[in-house]
């Protein structure tokens, strides 16, 4: 394992896999898909899953966040292990303790702006914490846009009014499945810029799934998959460190 | 191009499903009638045949029993004139009329209408060819009787057991002298056959020594053309002779026209079924078509031209429409099979035979399956070639749901605009006229309503948005803005039940309508506490009434007995009846005179004959009576029209030395201490326990008038429910489409924390309120509709007052609600269970 001590970091964890491992298949078409990964993510803070595709960083993330069942091993959110848990009660934490920001078809096209952002809530029955809601709105400038519908908004609005649902109902941790991959550079950076602040400014703890080194420099820390296990570690990366590592690693495995 | 739509149709085979579940239903209805109405003919020309199988010539006397000076039938010296005739072996005469059997228990046995009375006419040899005998032999004195098998069984009958008879006059007992089997038709239908010696019969039915009919049975190798000839002179006047085989042709005719009215009837139905399948049936094409987009205009630029890829749709929906035909047709003749053990198990006599499948069934079947679902696939076929070949380049091709429905709006708004002016001028004028205008109308109003029902949808549905909101949260909120999403396609959907449930809400505010207004019609005009008639409709002899006047605790008692009265050349309906009882048994409303002259020989008539023939009270009208007599009647009394009472009224004693036999069809009794079921025995013993004359209370009366639109309305709505069901699989494929194409979003829904419960509940109530929305379309409509042929019938029907059945009404609505849950049982699983991670997974 090259995974870097955490030790020297003494903040709480929001969510760890603990051996988590994912097995798709029996005999002969059985493909690993996660090798005994074990990985944290602390509260507070940006991190960035990286890999090539069919590295496993997509199912990482659906296993943490609850999307996915998975072989052997643990992960917990906060104090709870996923493993012991049912659909209905997986559904439950979802909704109250985790938020998400997909590639796409993030919104519901009936719903306006405000009510997309709401929903997690409206689901839960609970009303939104109004000034919580207005400084979520106001980061990621959609004031004006709330009465919209989907339709009548860009690619880039629609992901911001997806970051703010995801956000808007304070949960634990947040994650992204290649929350800028259908958009263009200017609204990707807008995203990130605003994710990044959630996790500077307001406290959150982000998990982001991305192949782009661009993106992955928004993040306080990347985390690097290849053929389902965790190869290696950057804190405060820039898009060349990021894309250095990605070499290296793409070298070692055509040498080795 | 046809492989392409072959490989296509096997690709959406789980979408097509209910497509050809549709028009399977359809064709399956269609087919069945057609198979049912054949086999059904065909046993009943067979058994038509074989009754009149020995029968060489058949003679019937069409003479007037009651004209006493011409002979009333054939005497004995005809039938022993064609007897003589070369080439006949025999000849029978025949009398006939009613005659009912009790069973032990007093009650008639078999249904009163067709409950016969005969002669048995024993030829030289002692044997009537019509019957053969199972146990005993034929009645050859007074005082015996023999019995159809079936009757004997029922009434657990044996050989010289006493069996007590009715015909028209008191009941007697006979001994039972034997049991047959005969091919008669009245005993095929269901009713029982009494044969008496044929001097008792005479007596009973006609007059000592003359017969209505006779049969003659040629003997070996004569032919039947010849004795015709030979016979037909020898006749008098008054009779006709025809061969056995014209009678078998004839009747089997009659038969054949019956049932042709009853396949109309049911193909008109089965026309209903298939015209809400066509909405399903576009549905689904529709959305196959969008589905197709990339690859449509794949083969678009490619080289594929517009006809070819409406070809392509039109091929695949032929396929489709082939094999649903081909099961349809199957199960038709499966609801053929079926359908006639089910009359038999419901004692409806029917008559053995093969099942029938002749060439027209299996060709209208093809022919409405494939033609059904080629024309609905028409305009969806159309839109597919409309679909531009760069559609294949653009990776995000937006389906148009949306395209403006400003054209449509505006023809559907015309057309509906125009049906509801002529159903409601059609209501203004009444009457046979009215109603073909409202006939026009109603289906103008539907079409228009089906084309504007998308537009409809929006407001409606946003109306009973809160509702959803309020109980059910989220999932009620996101179900409403679902349900109009598509407007087309809930329209179309919604369109499929709102045609099932107009004709059903139509006919049930009519029904219920009318059958109020003859309710009261019967409750406010009958004081009497019993109606007494015979079982079979017939007149009920004069010992009848005489009974019913001498019974303990009669108050009142009148008959109803039709009088002959002419005065000019006019003949006028007229009754006769007890003065002073009559108005005590029935409401007669005087408005000027005095019903009491009644006692006096005067007559009381209703104020629009009276009107019409301008008489008043105190004019005095030369009238002729059966018998060519001639008497002065003074007018008596006028009173207000009732459906119960003639035109004219006139005290039976004035007319009854001038009528053969009286014509009594009911007696109306009000009893001291009114409806008793003491009062009742009471009655019944007086008629000697008759087992043909039945004693109605109030109770009884209002169902025997009202009731059978209540009966009416039940196989109505059961003809109905096939359309209905067809409806529902509309819902089931519309729910399917629509989790099918928001797959992604129901994911993403159970990513950020929708639980599977919610998920189905969403699914459900967007059923629902599409299915209760199409319901409260076609109740509107139909309370239209109901609303304007009923003003079209008040006319006739005094005391007309439009009824709006609600709890009917309550109750489709709540059905409406079922089917939707019913239909949403399926996809809500499906939504249910998707995989979230595929779902949620990026184009």
């Amino acid at each position: 394992m090259t995974t870097a001590p955490l030790a020297d970091r003494t903040t709480a964890v929001a969510a760890r896999a603990t051996e988590l491992s994912k097995i798709y298949g029996q005999g002969e078409t059985r493909v690993v898909a996660l090798d005994r990964v074990s990985v944290g993510f602390r509260q507070a803070e940006f991190t960035a899953i990286m890999g090539p595709s069919g590295s496993g960083k997509s199912t990482l993330m659906h296993c943490v966040a609850g999307l996915d069942t998975f072989s052997s091993g643990s992960v917990r959110i906060g104090d709870t292990e996923l493993g012991a848990l049912k659909d209905k009660q997986l559904t439950r934490l979802r909704r109250d303790k985790i938020g998400f920001i997909f590639q796409a078809f993030n919104l519901l096209p009936t719903l306006n702006a405000l009510e997309n952002i709401t929903l997690p809530m409206d689901i839960a029955g609970r009303k939104p914490d109004k000034e919580w809601l207005d400084t979520v709105i106001r980061m990621v400038g959609l004031a004006d846009r709330l009465g919209h519908r989907p339709a009548q908004l860009s690619g880039g609005q629609q992901q911001r009014v997806a970051v703010a649902r995801a956000l808007a109902s304070r949960p634990e941790i947040v994650f992204g499945d290649e929350p800028t991959g259908n958009l263009d550079s200017r609204s990707g950076a807008e995203v990130l810029g605003f994710l990044r602040n959630s996790v500077r400014e307001l406290g959150q703890t982000v998990v982001m799934v991305t192949h782009d080194p661009v993106a992955a420099a928004y993040a306080d820390r990347v985390v690097f998959l290849a053929d389902g296990r965790i190869v290696d570690e950057l804190y405060g990366p820039t898009a060349d460190s990021v894309l250095d590592r990605m070499k290296r690693f793409d070298a070692k495995g055509r040498t080795s | 191009m046809f492989r392409t739509a072959l490989r296509n149709v096997f690709a959406h085979k789980a979408r097509l499903l209910m497509t050809v579940l549709a028009v399977m239903l359809g064709v399956a209805f269609v087919s069945g009638t057609l198979v049912f109405a054949d086999t059904l003919s065909n046993a009943f020309r067979n058994q038509s045949a074989k009754s009149y199988d020995d029968v060489a010539v058949a003679v019937t006397s069409y003479a007037d029993p009651d004209n006493p000076e011409e002979a009333p039938g054939l005497s004995a010296g005809d039938l022993g004139r064609i007897a003589a005739v070369d080439g006949v072996a025999g000849v029978y005469g025949r009398v006939e009329g009613f005659a009912g059997v009790a069973d032990p228990d007093g009650k008639l046995i078999g249904v009163g209408w067709s409950n016969k009375g005969s002669n048995f006419a024993p030829g030289e040899d002692g044997k009537d060819p019509a019957y053969t005998f199972t146990e005993g032999s034929g009645p050859v004195r007074d005082g015996q009787i023999a019995l159809d098998e079936e009757s004997a069984a029922k009434g657990e009958y044996e050989v010289g057991d006493r069996v007590r008879v009715a015909t028209n006059g008191p009941v007697k007992e006979y001994t039972l002298s034997g049991v047959f089997t005969t091919e008669d038709g009245a005993v095929n239908a269901g009713g029982s056959l009494v044969l008496f010696d044929t001097a008792v019969a005479q007596k009973q039915y006609l007059r000592q020594g003359y017969f209505e009919d006779a049969t003659v049975v040629a003997a070996p190798g004569a032919d039947d053309a010849k004795i015709l000839a030979a016979v037909e002179p020898l006749l008098p006047d008054s009779a006709e002779a025809q061969t056995g085989t014209a009678l078998a042709d004839e009747q089997a005719d009659q038969i054949e026209q019956g049932m042709g009215n009853l396949k109309q009837v049911l193909l008109g139905f089965a026309g209903i079924a298939l015209f809400v399948g066509v909405f399903l049936i576009s549905n689904t094409f529709t959305m196959l078509v969008a589905q197709r987009t990339k690859e449509v205009a794949l083969m678009r630029a490619v080289g594929a031209s517009r006809r070819q890829i409406t070809r392509s749709v039109l091929a695949e929906a032929a396929v489709v429409g082939l094999v649903a035909s081909a099961v349809g047709f199957a199960l038709g003749v499966g609801l053929a099979v079926g359908l006639r053990s089910g009359m038999a198990a419901f004692d409806m006599k029917m008559p053995d035979g093969p099942l029938v499948l002749s060439a027209t069934p299996v060709v209208a079947a093809f022919a409405v399956g494939v033609l059904i679902t080629v024309f609905a696939a028409w305009l969806p076929g159309r839109r597919a070639a409309k679909i531009p070949p760069v559609a294949a380049m653009n990776s995000l091709h937006a389906v148009a749901t949306t395209k403006s429905l400003v054209l449509r709006n505006s023809v559907g708004a015309a057309v509906t605009a125009l049906g509801a002016a002529g159903i409601v001028a059609g209501a203004s004028s009444g009457g046979d006229e009215g109603r073909m205008y409202i006939g026009a109308g109603a289906f103008l109003a539907l079409v228009g309503v089906i084309i504007l029902i998308p537009l409809l949808s929006r407001p409606v549905i946003a109306l009973v948005r809160p509702l959803l909101v309020g109980p059910f949260g989220v999932a009620g909120k996101l179900a409403g803005q679902n349900a109009v999403r598509n407007p087309r396609r809930t329209g179309a959907t919604a369109s499929a039940l709102a045609i099932g449930l107009t004709l059903v809400t139509g006919l049930s505010v009519l029904g219920v309508t009318v059958g109020t207004a003859i309710d009261k019609m019967t409750t406010d005009n009958i004081k009497a506490d019993y109606m007494v008639s015979m079982a079979n409709g017939g007149d009920l002899d004069r010992s009848a009434l005489t009974a019913l006047e001498k019974a303990e605790g009669v108050s009142a008692v009148s008959p109803q007995q039709d009088v002959y009265l002419q005065t000019g050349d006019d003949y006028v309906s007229a009754s006769g009846v007890t003065p002073g009882d009559i108005e005590r048994v029935l409401n007669v409303d005087v408005v000027s005179g005095d019903a009491g002259t009644l006692a006096e020989g005067q007559i009381a008539v209703a104020e629009k004959t009276a009107r019409s023939k301008g008489w008043k009270p105190g004019d005095r009208i030369p009238f002729t009576f059966a018998d060519e007599k001639k008497a002065t009647l003074t007018v008596g009394a006028v009173y207000k029209d009732s459906e119960f009472l003639s035109p004219v009224l006139v005290d039976t004693a004035v007319v009854d030395g001038h009528e053969a036999k009286p014509y009594i069809r009911q007696i109306f009794v009000k009893t001291d201490g009114g409806q008793t079921a003491a009062n009742e025995q009471v009655l019944v013993d007086a008629l000697g326990d008759n087992p043909a004359i039945t004693v109605m209370d109030r109770q009884d009366i209002r169902d025997e008038f009202g009731g059978a639109i209540n009966t009416l309305l039940n196989v109505m709505y059961g003809l109905l429910a096939m359309a209905l069901i067809i409806a529902v699989l509309g819902v089931v494929n519309t729910l399917a489409m629509s989790v099918f194409e928001r797959q992604q979003e129901i994911g993403m829904l159970r990513a950020i924390g929708l639980d599977r419960r919610r998920v189905k509940r969403m699914v459900r109530l967007e059923a629902v309120v599409i299915s209760v929305f199409g319901a409260v379309v076609g109740i509107g409509l139909g309370t239209f509709l109901g609303w304007a042929v009923g003003e079209t019938v008040a006319e006739e029907i005094p005391g007309y007052a439009l009824v709006l059945p609600w709890d009917r009404i309550g109750i489709f609505v709540v059905l409406a609600g079922l089917v939707g849950v019913l239909a949403a049982l399926w996809p809500a699983r499906n939504a249910a269970r998707l995989n979230m991670l595929t779902a949620i997974k990026a184009e």
